[in-house]
Parts: C-alpha cells; sequence; structure tokens
C-alpha cells in the first residue's frame, strides 16, 4: 500500500509581524506616557463621580498625609521662591539667600517655620513622611494662614489652582485647619483631589446623565 | 525557536553528490519580539493609567456676620448630616435639639436613600444640607458626603464646623 509520503516541512513561525506589533505598541506608549512623579509622600485620595480631570498647571497643593501631617508644595519655582521668602518674612524667620534658594529646589514645605532653617540643610531624599509637617495643631496656631498669605502674594493678578490632596485615613480636623487657612486669606475655590469612579446606578445624578444622553 | 527542527530532509541525493551547503538567511526575531513586550511591560506599568479626578468645592464666605437673607434657609428644611468615629453617620431633621432625642443612626451606605427622600418631602427653596463632620471622622468620609451631595445632585449644602452641644450628643453616640 503506497502510503503518499508526509512531506517534511519545518513549521516556522514567521516572528516578523508579531515584533512589528511589539514594537508599535512600545513606541505608542513610550511616547504617550508620563511617568509617575517620585512622590515622598504617600497619600491615598478617596474616590469621587467628579469627572473633572485634576488641572496639572500653576499647582499650589496641600498634602494631608494618614497620620495627619500637612505638607505644602508650589509648582513654580518662581513664585516658590518668592512665596518662601515672603513667608520667612512674616513668621521672622531670617534666611539667607542660599537657604532660600535650597528650599526652593525642594520638593514641598514639610516642617514648621521654627525648623525651616533645618529642612533647608537637607538634601531632598529626606524630605518626606518622617518630617513633622506644617503646624496646624488649632486655630491659634495655624502656620499654613502664613503660608497661604505669601501664596496668595506671589500668585497675585496670576491663576492658582488650589488642590487638597487628603489621605482616606487622615483626622478630620487637620482637614477643617486648611479650610479654615483658606478661608482666612479669602480663597474660597479649590479643589479637592479624588480618584474617579464610576455613578451609582439608580441615583438622581445617573437619572439626570442618562436623560441628557437621550 | 520558532522553528522546530524535524531533521533535515537532505540525504536523498544519490552517492557522490555532494551537498551544497545552504546557509539559512533567516534571522530568529523571538529574542527581539521578548525585548519589545518586556519593555512594552514596563511601560505599560509605569504610565499614570488615569489622571485623578478634582472635586470642586466652594467655601461661603461666613466671616462676616451679616445675615444674608437669601442663605438662611427655613430650619423645617434642612437636613444635618454627622460624621463620628469609624465611618459613623448621623442625622436630623430640622431645628437642632439639645438632647439629641431626633437624632436617628445611619450608614455610608444608606445616607443616600434618607438624602433623597428628605429632598423630596421639601420645597426644593427650602431644601439644606448641612455636613458636620465630628473631631473623630476621617477625611474620606467628608468627601463621601461630599460626593453624596453630588450623586443626590443637592445644590445647597455647606460644611459647617460642629458646635459643643452636637459635639457632646456626638461623642455619647458613638461607641
Amino acid at each position: 500500500m503506497g502510503r503518499p509520503a508526509i512531506a517534511k516541512k519545518q513549521p516556522t513561525v514567521d516572528m516578523t509581524a508579531m515584533c512589528d506589533v511589539a514594537f508599535l505598541l512600545l513606541s505608542f506608549f513610550i511616547l504617550a506616557t508620563k511617568l509617575k512623579p517620585q512622590e515622598s509622600v504617600t497619600i491615598a485620595t478617596p474616590s469621587s463621580v467628579s469627572k473633572q480631570e485634576a488641572p496639572s498647571k500653576d499647582l499650589v497643593v496641600i498634602s494631608i498625609n494618614p497620620a495627619g501631617k500637612v505638607f505644602f508644595s508650589v509648582q513654580e519655582a518662581e513664585k516658590k521662591k518668592a512665596m518662601i521668602e515672603d513667608a520667612a518674612k512674616l513668621a521672622n524667620v531670617n534666611l539667607s539667600p542660599d537657604e532660600v534658594d535650597k528650599l526652593t529646589k525642594q520638593s514641598m514645605i514639610a516642617v514648621p517655620f521654627a525648623q525651616l532653617k533645618q529642612q533647608a540643610a537637607m538634601n531632598d531624599k529626606e524630605i518626606g513622611d518622617k518630617l513633622p509637617g506644617i503646624d496646624v495643631q488649632d486655630s491659634a496656631h495655624n502656620e499654613m494662614r502664613t503660608w497661604l498669605r505669601a501664596a496668595n502674594d506671589a500668585y497675585f493678578g496670576t491663576k492658582m489652582n488650589l488642590l487638597i490632596k487628603g489621605d482616606n485615613v487622615a483626622k478630620y480636623p487637620q482637614f477643617r485647619e486648611v479650610i479654615d487657612a483658606l478661608k482666612a486669606n479669602e480663597l474660597f475655590q479649590f479643589q479637592l483631589v479624588t480618584n474617579p469612579e464610576a455613578v451609582p446606578t439608580g441615583t438622581l445624578l445617573w437619572e439626570s446623565e442618562n436623560e441628557r444622553k437621550k | 525557536m520558532a522553528d522546530v527542527d524535524l531533521g533535515s530532509d537532505d540525504g536523498k541525493k544519490g552517492p557522490g553528490v555532494k551537498k551544497a551547503k545552504k546557509l539559512s538567511t533567516r534571522v530568529d526575531l523571538t529574542p527581539m519580539v521578548d525585548l519589545g513586550f518586556l519593555l512594552l511591560t514596563f511601560f505599560v506599568f509605569s504610565s499614570t493609567l488615569s489622571q485623578p479626578a478634582s472635586l470642586h468645592l466652594t467655601m461661603p464666605d461666613d466671616r462676616t456676620d451679616t445675615p444674608d437673607d437669601a442663605n438662611q434657609a427655613k430650619a423645617s428644611g434642612a437636613l444635618t448630616i454627622l460624621l463620628g468615629k469609624d465611618h459613623s453617620v448621623f442625622f436630623y431633621e430640622g431645628e437642632p435639639s439639645p438632647t439629641g432625642a431626633t437624632w436617628k443612626e445611619s450608614s455610608m451606605a444608606d445616607i443616600r436613600s434618607e438624602i433623597v427622600r428628605k429632598k423630596q418631602s421639601t420645597p426644593a427653596d427650602d431644601f439644606v444640607v448641612v455636613i458636620m463632620p465630628g473631631d473623630n471622622s476621617v477625611y474620606s468620609d467628608v468627601v463621601a458626603i461630599l460626593d453624596e451631595m453630588k450623586i443626590s445632585l443637592v445644590d445647597r449644602y455647606a460644611l459647617v464646623n460642629i458646635d459643643d452641644v452636637d459635639k457632646k450628643i456626638l461623642a455619647s453616640k458613638e461607641h
């Protein structure tokens, strides 16, 4: 019985197409990626149904970490420098120009005024959760007011996006003091950083959104 | 790697025929694909997947003591929500009571139905929600309640500091 001989072929998979796809996706992600900025203080923000994207320009961020420590950061170096000089003057802290420069280069203000000089001497890696944070014990000792007053002066006439970035488990009193400080400086509009979440079905917002779609 | 070697199929030539060595010009692309996907995974994971959202909050200017008639809500239309320890939620309708007799306990999950019920049973002009977070409440609770205002389309709400009477009642009700 002559069975036809099965031709021995080498089953080759051509990898070229696969390679093309991989590198196409790779180049897309490289170009589209914004690398996560290194955060010296880790904060898990709560979620909300708000769809508005958080701004990324002209940021003035007040962070409240899980332990309730308050940190303050300003994005633009020029404004930050003016703010630090102003705040130091208001709080009667004598900073040399060199110290002001160093503080401007650091990612955030993380100490009470009394220790500002020590922070200026630190390198950027030391700035983080371990520092005591800005003093906001109660309305009598609220250094956030001074900082915000200085920030307000530095941003005079220009837009400032005030963000409060609080951690889920941060206690309310610190948040209240931060709001008090904002109010005291006539800053009544600010934004809370949240993670986007879906609108629960059946709620009034959900219904109104569905109606709009129709 | 991508080819499976099934042995060479030469050797069928007759004796004396010298086989010319065929050099394959094919380049094995498998490692290249591996590398591509490796880098791809790295960039997928390290990229910021979702831009954080932000919740707008506008605080009233309450430093001046001039009562603005337009902002004065009728007490009967007010729903006061108090936040306590361990995500506990209390609420009362209308005037505050000095003893806390009108207080009811709720939870983060149930408060939505209370807000909607109160909203539907009060004239729209009178309805206002007052949020009073206690000293033991956490930031996420405050944001969750502010979020509830958005979810239930409450236009008028206020974040108010808790007063001493309510603070005492809250402390007695917190477990």
